[in-house]
């Protein structure tokens, strides 16, 4: 086993998140890393690849899969896959909170794995809160072009200035209780329709 | 004062009494208030069970078994104190192996399970492989029963959603999977449904309500109000005429985003086999109550544990008494006494029944529902065969 190069392979249907997963554990020793997008016979392809870990993201409808290389074909060989919580229930639950689970070979001990592991979710929150954040001022900008266009349309239809009419969208947000871009989206949706 | 409960559920179907009991008020009745998780993967269900993020769960019957049994990757151990529901499934096939069938003397009727296995053993006597949504699942089991001995199959798991792909792909020519799945692939035109999972055994347990084991003991109060909660949405849902209202609820749950048509259709067992085809009806597709289905019956769980175990090696009669361990009539006597109408045992001779029987009660009798395998073959847990 110590002079086995040990083999990863990620399982996402994202490569940009799988690679940066790879580079977050890439200061391990003796590790071979490979990535396998999800898909049909998605067992076959990594059994084929006789893995000592698997990583995946425990949400992915995929994970399912997985479980088939546990379970082994007679009971006195079972050889891929104790899940960690057997050991460590603590950490199975961090890793479920972290939204990565990981896969391990019998015999390979927590210690070594435990690093992999963890690399492995550092990177994978890093990532998801970058993800996050440029979700966010996507929408932002999104929004911002939208008023932009109701703006445009209100004042036309009223004869007003540019601050009257966010004035207006912004009061009519307020006592509907909805977002600015909300109206806004509205306005441009139904002048499109009276065009 | 209201208690907060975390359920976790996939969103199928099935996962109404669930979504029921809360929506419906069922749980504010018994001062709970339900937190839903639907989740993408069974995997991830029982890891969150295992590891005490919901309290209890909507579970393949399959799973408690296998934790039971020590199979399966993960070392988990759970009770199951009541039955959720019976039937659901649908086995289908692609458009081009059906058709096959259909040369091989196939006639849909979608009733027959020895007819529609000639016609399959014909169109491929070398075998078929099937995509089921886990390893250890009724899906299987079915299959297993329906073709073992006759045919060479082989399962591989398969997302639900993603079955129209697999077989497009020809990883698999077939699948066994529950309600809207089978549906929304013959919608897409991806496959022919051949038969209901009731046609293999009229009384398939399907999906439980999991607890981690000794959870109920520990907190008996609570496991009474939320299995009485489940209970009143099991019995709520089987009642014909709330079929259209049921479907809208589900629905619109944001979790189980389906077209109502289609939820209604599995819900009264009428069922469009192919994309062209006419709508069959199928009587008693799916039960979450009659006939005392939500009663764990310890033989329920005896023949699960007898057919995983004997499948993986291990002694049937051993894995059988393991096994009907972690279904629990004791804690539904426990907890519904005053709901429930209780048969006077625990266990039955499963496949025995193929009208609907009457047996004793704690309160007078109790009419238990279908029971009959395809074969005519029977299970009995004190001399099983």
């Amino acid at each position: 086993m110590s002079s086995h190069l040990l083999t990863i392979i990620i399982v996402d249907s994202d490569p940009e998140r799988a690679r940066t997963i790879c580079d977050g554990s890439a200061g391990l020793p003796d590790a071979k890393y490979s990535l396998v997008a999800p898909g049909p016979a998605l067992a076959r392809r990594i059994a084929a690849l006789r893995p000592d870990l698997v990583l995946i993201d425990a949400d992915n409808a995929s994970r399912d899969e997985m479980e088939e290389l546990t379970i082994a074909s007679g009971p006195m060989e079972r050889p891929v896959a104790v899940f960690v919580n057997q050991s460590d229930s603590a950490l199975t639950r961090a890793m479920i909170e972290a939204g990565v689970a990981a896969y391990v070979v019998d015999g390979l001990t927590p210690g070594r794995v435990g690093p992999v592991v963890d690399a492995a979710i550092a990177r994978f929150n890093m990532l998801q809160k970058v993800r996050a954040e440029l979700d966010a001022t996507r929408a932002a900008l999104e929004d911002r072009k939208v008023i932009d266009r109701a703006k445009g349309i209100v004042m036309r239809a009223r004869g007003i200035s540019e601050d009257e009419a966010y004035a207006l969208m912004r009061r009519n947000a307020m006592e509907k209780g909805r977002r600015i871009a909300d109206i806004a989206r509205a306005i441009v949706t139904a002048a499109e329709v009276l065009k | 004062m209201t208690t907060e409960v975390d359920l976790g559920f996939v969103p199928l179907l099935d996962a109404a009494p669930l979504i029921l009991a809360e929506r419906l008020g069922f749980a504010a009745e018994e001062r709970l208030h339900l937190r839903l998780h639907p989740v993408r993967s069974w995997s991830l269900l029982r890891d969150m069970l295992s590891s005490g993020h919901v309290a209890a769960a909507q579970m393949l019957s399959a799973v408690p078994i296998a934790g039971r049994l020590g199979l399966g990757g993960a070392a988990v151990d759970f009770d199951a104190p009541l039955v959720l529901s019976l039937g659901g499934q649908v086995i289908g096939v692609s458009p081009a192996l059906g058709a096959e069938m259909r040369l091989n003397g196939l006639v849909s009727d979608f009733s027959d399970a020895l007819a529609t296995r000639e016609a399959l053993v014909r169109a491929r006597p070398n075998g078929v492989r099937f995509g089921v949504p886990f390893p250890f699942s009724m899906h299987a089991e079915l299959l297993h029963l329906w073709l073992g001995g006759t045919l060479p199959i082989s399962t591989v798991t398969v997302p639900p959603a993603q079955m129209p792909t697999a077989l497009a792909s020809g990883e698999i020519e077939a699948f066994c999977v529950g309600e809207p799945w089978g549906s929304v692939a013959v919608a897409g035109g991806a496959a022919d449904l051949i038969l209901p999972g009731t046609a293999i055994w009229t009384a398939p347990p399907e999906k439980v309500l999991a607890v981690r084991r000794g959870w109920a003991e520990e907190n008996p109060d609570l496991a009474g109000r939320l299995l009485r909660a489940i209970w009143r949405a099991c019995r709520w849902i089987s009642q014909p005429d709330v079929r259209a209202a049921a479907s809208d609820l589900l629905a619109h749950t944001d979790a189980l985003n389906v077209d109502p048509e289609m939820i209604e259709r599995a819900l009264s067992g009428h069922l469009l086999l192919s994309q062209n085809g006419a709508v069959i009806d199928s009587p008693g597709f799916i039960n979450f109550h009659d006939g005392a289905a939500n009663f764990p019956w310890r033989s329920q769980a005896a023949w699960l544990g007898w057919n995983m175990g004997r499948r993986h090696g291990l002694d049937g009669a051993a894995a059988a008494d393991t096994a009907s361990s972690c279904w629990r009539p004791d804690l539904f006597r426990l907890h519904l006494g005053e709901d429930a109408v209780l048969p006077a045992a625990s266990a039955k001779v499963e496949g025995a029944n193929p009208e609907p029987v009457t047996a004793g009660a704690n309160r007078g009798t109790v009419t238990l529902g279908r029971n009959a395998f395809f074969d005519g073959r029977i299970f009995d847990l004190s001399a099983p065969a």
